[in-house]
């Protein structure tokens, strides 16, 4: 009997770039805060979010350059491909603010930020959680590892959530216009795209839509405490990013991150 | 000065609070820093933040700063420097025995 027969199943490597790419977008975005946060304490705390995000993007392009072969390394994966090749949900890739305009600096919100990782958050710390049982065992490791962070995530999330929405009028309506903004981008979570579509089927990955009531139980214990009303989701388009079908703002996060890697490619120091 | 909280004005600086970790099972609590937070479980969040990015505890404390008595520099002179020609007070002056080895 060959060895292959008796492998259990894995993951592609497509799956592993929407998971890595999804921690890279956001911990990229993230990062933006980094000596511009609200105050000392919370700037290290984002950076440290950041950084954890990166970190688990890291070991998914590594695993995930060992399934492609060839030339492919967890540089070339994060700074060597185009907008239409990242597979991140489009939610993880707008700027932090609530309008579609606005360019300077001073329209960043931090209410967007964090609305942003709560929703973010609560799908992750189930999914990780689910992954960390899945047959893929590189994938398993790398979720079991992640879950810890994504909780913590979710703790310094939640915890603004309820201070800030259930704090001044400001803060309650800055939190409200930032949840009725991102409300509708979580949407593409539960409609699987075909890469999501054949992980399912090998049975090394999660079926998303499957955590839709916990995620939902998650989200709205929390807003219920944080006194925020959850939006109506609106009939109509629902992003694609993690088909590669991606808002204007990728391209300019884009930009940022892998210029210096192009300008100077393999420059290490 | 009212004890309704209802009607005390919203701080515009958060109070300061004194960290204190534990590096590892066993040993004391040491003072390592502080931070500003709005309460006692913030500060233990953003100590974590600030103060174990690098593996340095097991165990965190916070306490309101304003909470610690502390000596005043102006009574260094009477609270500490008769102590310094009493180095009787130090036991130095015993010989230990060779089988006892380091204390």
């Amino acid at each position: 009997m060959g060895a292959a027969t008796m492998e259990r199943p894995t993951v592609q490597a497509d799956y592993l770039l929407h998971l890595a790419d999804n921690a890279l977008v956001l911990g990229q975005r993230n990062a933006e805060w980094c000596g511009h946060g609200p105050i000392l304490e919370e700037d290290i705390a984002m950076a440290n979010v950041s950084l954890d995000l990166i970190g688990q993007a890291r070991l998914l392009y590594q695993e995930a350059a060992r399934r492609i072969g060839g030339d492919a390394t967890e540089d070339t994966l994060a700074y060597f491909r185009d907008a239409p090749a990242f597979r991140n949900y489009t939610l993880l890739e707008l700027p932090h603010r609530v309008g579609l305009v606005g360019y300077a600096q001073s329209d960043i919100d931090y209410s967007v930020t964090l609305v942003r990782n709560f929703l973010y958050g609560s799908l992750m710390v189930l999914v990780w959680d689910a992954l960390q049982r899945s047959s893929d065992e590189a994938l398993a490791a790398i979720a079991a590892k992640s879950l810890k962070e994504a909780k913590y995530h979710l703790r310094h999330a939640s915890d603004w959530m309820v201070r800030l929405g259930d704090g001044s009028d400001e803060s309650h309506a800055r939190m409200q216009a930032a949840l009725d903004h991102l409300m509708p981008y979580t949407q593409e979570f539960w409609t699987a795209s075909d890469v999501e579509s054949q992980a399912q089927a090998s049975g090394a990955a999660v079926d998303v839509a499957a955590l839709r009531a916990q995620w939902d139980a998650l989200v709205d214990e929390v807003l219920a405490d944080a006194t925020l009303q959850r939006p109506a989701l609106p009939k109509g388009y629902i992003t694609e990013g993690k088909r590669g079908v991606h808002s204007e703002h990728l391209s300019y996060l884009l930009a940022e991150m892998q210029s210096l890697a192009r300008a100077h490619p393999g420059a290490t120091w | 000065m009212t004890t309704d909280t209802n009607k005390a004005p919203a701080l515009k600086e958060w109070p300061l609070w004194e960290v204190f970790i534990r590096s590892k099972q066993g040993l004391e609590h040491k003072h390592c820093g502080s931070l500003h937070a709005a309460d006692a479980r913030q500060a233990l969040q953003m100590a974590r933040d600030v103060y174990t990015r690098r593996q340095e505890g097991v165990s965190i404390w916070v306490v309101p700063s304003a909470q610690i008595t502390a000596s005043e520099p102006d009574d260094k002179a009477e609270f500490f420097e008769p102590m310094g020609d009493k180095i009787y007070r130090h036991p130095t002056f015993y010989e230990i025995p060779d089988e006892v080895g380091h204390m």
